[in-house]
């Protein structure tokens, strides 16, 4: 098991240096200037020039990757251009809200998905589990900025129990933090709970068709033991995978949600970035979402050999 | 006791048992024997109480006072694993891969209130060790085992308890016939010791002659004969039993080919696989499957080839059909060098026919796509092409208008059938039948090796027949190669081989077949 987990801690420090080099490449090898690219088509040969000495854009290749690859691994990202702060200040103010929000929003998706998903597979064919199956089928439908609203309007204007949107940082209270993100939680939580169910529903249906579920229920255990007791780690694998790109996909890809609550998150960071043609948040942020993606799977991996023991031996 | 009256059952309308009148006697083996479909497991599920959904069922299952279709499903789980244990066919798939055998043999005792914990992990250590596996930690895993030894722990399971009646259904069909004769022994004591019932369900007559007490032939869902085992195999009152036992010693009517120059030869080959790395940077590590094997197979001849699951006979298939490059020796076929870059032309000379009539073909495809498939070798395909599927299907007596159909609408000797179609279609010198008769009932496997025969003859065919099942290769082939950890250990004319073994372990495999004891057949009958 620690082999395992050591081995594919090997690929993933492999993995990040290469995602490294390819960042490095696209934003700063690839022809135009990045100076040019940042100051517009406007600008005047002076500033551009004072740029390039800022940016550092006059050393040599290998420096400037080795320079940046350095600054990341002692937590210098760079200054950021338009807001003349450090990169790393304004990612951790962001994550603070962005991390929480995605874990929240996971957790909510899991703890609503695999209940639910064991309930459709252990009544296959029953009423309950064709509604089970209509609503996630609508749950992955609706748009969720849609239900976004959809939930402002009926828990924020109409019942008044939550705020519209808005985050008031965490220094004012844990309580209060939560409670502003728990709408944007629901809002992002239902299209993948919705997934997350079916997937665990039909993954769960076939464990309980396996040969070892007829094994169990010929030892006298009943139907219900058999699923609880065989099934539900079998079936936990396509889940687990899931599970981890939701996580990926939670922490960066809420910008239309965070646009919906106004809340200060990593995606509409990297928005603004884009639209301000801050190369320095954008190759910095791209580099932090891509570790935290490869992070995310390593964990899955490791779980994965938590879960079935035929992975546990180093391939 | 435990008595079956007038049990009969349908799943969503279509009857599938009538009038099943069974008693399994205390302290006997009761052999229930039959082909698939035959309603043989059906027949086991409904005594467990564990029949799909949409079953009718009717009758009784008599377990002391009880009738079993009557009581509740909680009252069912108390007898299950308790008062009847199961064993299943298919021991690779039978226990859960992420819990720990012992964990899974103390399940049984726990789920009854037998035991604690503790106690239920030393009461399984116990019986683990009962079923010959005492030196196994109760940590491993399933698959860390073999076949034989996950179901011996899946009888570990089922005898937990100390059950009056042991189901097994078709408990050694997967298994090499060297771990057939254990598991049987095994059972045999097992049902001596403890004095319970055993219920043998399988399709092999010679199985439950060596056996059963009693024995009952089902075909179609009904219990066409039944009587204690030795009158029932002399007698043989039903025409059914007959038949049944006329095919599983079918002898297809073959001549030797006059054998000519050679077409293939294999010379040292070696085959290694690349195994896990033993350390994070170290090179991966070797295992020989094919160890310098050398042939050599004649113009118009069969060449049997036999051995136990994992002795390397799929790996050398692959190798004679060039489809993996070997790391040693030679192999030759129609003098030019087998390997990845073997010409297509030539290619088409050999043919293949492999064991699963269900895997082995493309659902979405005709029969006539899938039979003409093999043209793409061909450096000018014919344009004649239905003429030729439809010469090639009835040469297998399949009817030609089949052509437009798909695969699903045909059964599974059907699909050999065809599978040996597409085989024949280039016209080739050479077809390697992979386990080709294996997943067939004896019925349906007597048809087709006498097809095989027949084709041999009409075409001048040389095969490889590659089989576990030592008696279908006597049937079929000239000379025989019996192999071993990637080795040939015997080789030579069949007939000699058989009477006259000459490696132990050759002895070993035709000691280990089950046979039924000549003195209870009757003259003619053995042909």
């Amino acid at each position: 098991m620690l082999r395992f987990a050591l081995t594919r801690f090997v690929s993933l420090t492999l993995s990040l240096l290469i995602a490294s080099l390819v960042i490095f490449a696209v934003i700063e090898v690839i022809p135009g200037d990045p100076a040019r690219y940042m100051l517009g088509i406007n600008a005047s040969e002076d500033a551009v020039a004072a740029l390039r000495e800022q940016l550092g854009l006059n050393d040599s290749l290998a420096l400037r990757y080795l320079d940046w690859l350095g600054g990341m691994l002692t937590g210098d990202f760079g200054l950021s251009y338009t807001y003349k702060v450090p990169v790393s200040e304004l990612v951790m103010q962001r994550l603070w809200v962005s991390l929480p929000l995605a874990l929240y929003a996971l957790a909510l998706s899991t703890l609503i998905a695999i209940p639910v998903g064991l309930i459709a597979a252990a009544r296959r064919g029953s009423a309950a589990d064709y509604s089970i199956m209509g609503a996630t089928q609508l749950g992955i439908a609706v748009p969720n900025f849609w239900f976004a609203m959809l939930l402002v309007l009926i828990f924020a204007v109409t019942l008044r129990w939550f705020s519209a949107g808005g985050f008031p940082g965490w220094d004012a209270g844990f309580w209060l933090g939560v409670k502003s993100l728990t709408l944007p939680a629901f809002a992002l939580a239902l299209p993948q709970a919705s997934i997350l169910a079916r997937v665990m529903r039909s993954a769960l249906i076939e464990t309980l068709g396996e040969d070892y579920i007829r094994t169990a229920r010929a030892k006298g255990l009943s139907r219900r033991q058999a699923t609880v007791r065989h099934a539900l780690r079998n079936a936990m694998i396509p889940v687990l995978t899931i599970i981890g790109l939701q996580f990926s996909f939670l922490l960066a890809g809420a910008i239309i949600i965070e646009n919906v609550f106004y809340l200060p998150g990593l995606g509409r960071l990297i928005f603004q970035g884009i639209t301000q043609r801050d190369l320095i948040v954008v190759e910095s942020l791209v580099m932090l979402l891509v570790f935290a993606v490869i992070l995310v799977t390593f964990l899955v991996d490791v779980a994965y050999a938590a879960v079935d023991p035929r992975l546990r031996r180093g391939r | 006791m435990i008595g079956l009256e007038s049990l009969s059952l349908s799943i969503h309308g279509t009857p599938i048992l009538r009038d099943i009148d069974l008693s399994i006697a205390p302290g006997k083996v009761t052999g229930l024997v039959g082909e698939s479909g035959s309603g043989k497991s059906m027949t086991a599920l409904a005594i467990m109480g564990l029949l799909p959904n949409g079953s009718d069922v009717s009758g009784a299952v008599r377990l002391g006072d009880e009738n079993l279709l009557n009581v509740s499903e909680r009252r069912l789980c108390d007898i299950r694993g308790n008062r009847i244990g199961m064993i299943f066919q298919e021991p690779m798939t039978a226990l859960n891969p992420v819990k720990t055998i012992g964990d899974q043999v103390a399940e049984t005792l726990l789920i009854h209130g037998r035991a604690e914990r503790r106690e239920a992990r030393r009461i399984a250590g116990e019986k683990l060790a009962r079923v010959g596996l005492g030196h196994m930690p109760l940590t491993r895993f399933p698959h860390e085992l073999s076949g034989g030894q996950r179901q011996r722990v899946a009888i570990a399971m089922a005898i937990a308890l100390h059950p009056e009646l042991l189901i097994a259904d078709e408990p050694t069909t997967a298994l090499d016939v060297t771990t057939q004769a254990q598991i049987l022994d095994l059972l045999n004591e097992i049902v001596d010791e403890e004095g319970m019932s055993l219920l043998l369900i399988t399709h092999d007559l010679a199985v439950v002659a060596g056996m059963a007490d009693h024995v009952a032939v089902m075909k179609e869902g009904e219990i066409v004969e039944q009587d204690a085992t030795e009158p029932l195999f002399r007698n043989m009152n039903h025409p059914y039993t007959k038949a049944l036992f006329a095919a599983s010693s079918h002898q297809p009517d073959r001549k030797p080919l006059p054998v000519t120059d050679a077409i293939l030869t294999a010379d040292a080959v070696v085959r290694d696989y690349p195994t896990a790395r033993p350390s994070l940077f170290a090179p991966p590590g070797r295992f020989r499957a094919v160890n310098e094997v050398s042939f050599t197979l004649g113009k118009g001849e069969s060449l049997g080839l036999v051995g136990e699951s994992g002795c390397g006979k799929s790996t050398l298939t692959r190798a004679i059909l060039g489809l993996d490059p070997i790391q040693g020796g030679r192999i030759t076929a129609f003098e030019r060098e087998v390997g990845p870059d073997f010409p297509n032309a030539l290619r088409a000379g050999i043919q293949v026919v492999f064991q699963d009539p269900y895997g082995s073909f493309n659902p979405r495809w005709t029969v006539e796509r899938l039979v003409s498939e093999p043209f793409h070798l061909m450096p000018s395909p014919p344009k004649d092409r239905r003429a030729r599927v439809a010469e090639a299907l009835t040469d297998v007596g399949i009817d030609p208008s089949a052509m437009d159909r798909y695969i699903h609408e045909f059964s599974g000797g059907q699909r050999q059938r065809i599978a040996i179609a597409r085989a024949l279609i280039t016209k080739p010198d050479l077809i390697v039948l992979d386990e080709a008769v294996s997943a067939l009932d004896v019925s349906v496997r007597a048809q087709v090796l006498d097809l095989i025969a027949r084709l041999q003859a009409e075409h001048g065919l040389s095969y490889i027949f590659i089989s576990h099942d030592l008696s279908v290769v006597r049937s079929i082939t000239d000379r025989v190669m019996v192999m071993r950890a990637g080795e040939i250990v015997e080789e030579g004319v069949t007939e000699t081989v058989f009477t006259d073994p000459q490696h132990d372990y050759t002895r070993t495999l035709i000691a280990a077949t089950p046979r039924i004891p000549d003195d209870w057949q009757e003259d003619g009958q053995h042909a």
